[in-house]
């Protein structure tokens, strides 16, 4: 019978949670590495009982686990991250010249194909691949030794390299998301990179259309349309229809268009999840109430989705990497909160139910649709 | 006999066991010894020193008979305490939080 297996990555750990088809009944395992920051937990589209992990702490650095059994087991694998030449120099918060240094994996993204492949976007921002099983990374450089390297700079949360997407019917195309540096894609498996922000507007930076410096939060795709892609930017939700040539504006009727996940329906590709955020300051829902935002025509027309979801004094944010979807027939939606709570959808978001309540810190969020 | 205690994150990645117990050969030093953990626990390469510079992380931190020994050359030899097993050589996760 088929199920789902959600990859929950918490600031003190990692949990596994698992249901049938029908996601009403859950199984909770964890903490897996209790204690560790789990920044992200993927599982291999190509062989679902593959799932690599990113484990660290500001204390003893980063390491990468790697499951063979579908996360009952984890050994660790290569954790040098080495960066290739001498790395150089990007902007510091200052303004002044600041030196590359590895500091964590934030985003793992394994090969459609490969179960050995699998790419990690980190902090300081660049991109490495490993074709081992995670044993050996190498890095992808030419995405960091671009032109416009030395002038990225860091957001609040660090220079990280927090999203991968590579075109599902093109495995040389790939997408990867900066903050705060933008959006890149590259044509020929990464080798090559460039900027694909034009479209872009933020009043945070000095020239509110330069072509790299945006704060960009998070990408979607659906697999279907490789050429869309949405983006939940600092402030605003856009869209692209030309693989990021050119961007527009969809934030349309949204109450606030500040946030960090976004997400696309498995089965409909213009249904675009968000959760609107009051502000940068305020990293939580628009009074106390937390919605998740659900548009049916890639945006502009946005509908809020409340039934199952606390709707006074609720002050929790959810983080970038912590919303997915599943691929069952009736699509489940899935996120992760900061207050540790992991909220399900069994029916594309019009009613929610929480898997499981007080939980550390949700980071990410992923979910495996089992055979 | 050289004994090293672990911190409580260290310890999830090897045996469990608070204190290791290693033999080093040559004279004991912050880089003979550390270099004898990592070889009996290769996981914990990268987590206690650079792996590339070798140097500390910065939040860690190693203390022996009531010293601070962090600040040491990683070849000054250890006490003698240390190197005969009498006291334990600490590999110390810097406190924080409120």
């Amino acid at each position: 019978m088929s199920g789902v297996r959600v990859l929950v990555g918490t600031r003190k750990g990692a949990f596994v949670l698992s249901a049938d088809a029908k996601r009403e009944s859950w199984e909770v395992n964890g903490p897996y590495f209790a204690g560790w920051e789990m920044y992200h937990v993927k599982g291999s589209p190509a062989d679902p009982n593959r799932i690599y992990a990113s484990q660290s702490t500001g204390w003893f650095g980063q390491l990468i686990q790697r499951s063979n059994d579908g996360g009952a087991t984890w050994e660790p694998v290569g954790n040098a991250f080495n960066y290739e030449g001498v790395p150089g120099t990007h902007q510091w918060y200052d303004g002044t010249p600041h030196p590359w240094e590895f500091a964590r994996v934030w985003h793992l993204e394994p090969s459609l194909s490969d179960p050995d492949t699998v790419l990690a976007g980190v902090e300081d921002a660049a991109l490495f691949r490993s074709t081992d099983g995670g044993q050996n990374w190498q890095e992808l450089a030419g995405l960091r030794t671009q032109d416009n390297g030395p002038s990225w700079q860091p957001g609040a949360g660090g220079m990280c390299l927090h999203t991968i997407i590579v075109d599902p019917s093109n495995a040389e195309r790939i997408f990867v998301a900066i903050s705060a540096a933008g959006a890149f894609r590259s044509e020929d498996g990464g080798n090559s990179w460039r900027p694909v922000n034009r479209g872009l507007r933020s009043e945070g930076i000095p020239d509110e259309d330069a072509e790299v410096g945006h704060c960009v939060h998070r990408l979607a795709m659906h697999p279907s349309r490789p050429n869309v892609l949405y983006m939940q930017k600092h402030w605003d939700v856009m869209r692209t229809d030309n693989a990021g040539d050119s961007w527009q504006e969809i934030s349309g009727d949204l109450p606030t268009d500040f946030g960090f996940a976004i997400d696309v329906h498995a089965h409909e590709p213009e249904t675009v999840y968000v959760v609107p955020i009051k502000s940068d300051s305020e990293h939580f829902p628009l009074d106390g109430q937390l919605r998740v935002y659900r548009s049916r025509t890639a945006g502009n027309e946005w509908e809020p989705l409340t039934k199952g979801l606390p709707q006074q004094n609720c002050y929790v944010n959810v983080l970038r990497d912590a919303m997915a979807v599943d691929s069952l027939d009736s699509c489940g939606v899935y996120f992760g909160t900061t207050g540790g709570q992991l909220y399900a959808s069994a029916d594309a978001g019009d009613s929610w139910e929480p898997i499981v309540r007080d939980l550390p810190a949700v980071l990410s969020v992923e979910v495996q649709t089992l055979p | 006999m050289i004994r090293v205690v672990l911190p409580t994150h260290l310890r999830t990645l090897t045996s469990g066991e608070r204190e290791v117990q290693l033999e080093v050969p040559g004279v004991a030093t912050q880089r003979s010894v550390l270099d004898a953990l990592e070889a009996r626990y290769p996981v914990l390469q990268g987590t206690i020193r650079d792996p590339i510079t070798q140097k500390r992380r910065a939040f860690v931190r190693f203390f022996a008979c009531e010293e601070d020994l962090s600040h040491q050359s990683p070849d000054a030899p250890l006490p003698d305490a240390v190197a005969t097993g009498a006291e334990p050589f600490f590999v110390i996760g810097a406190m924080a939080g409120g």
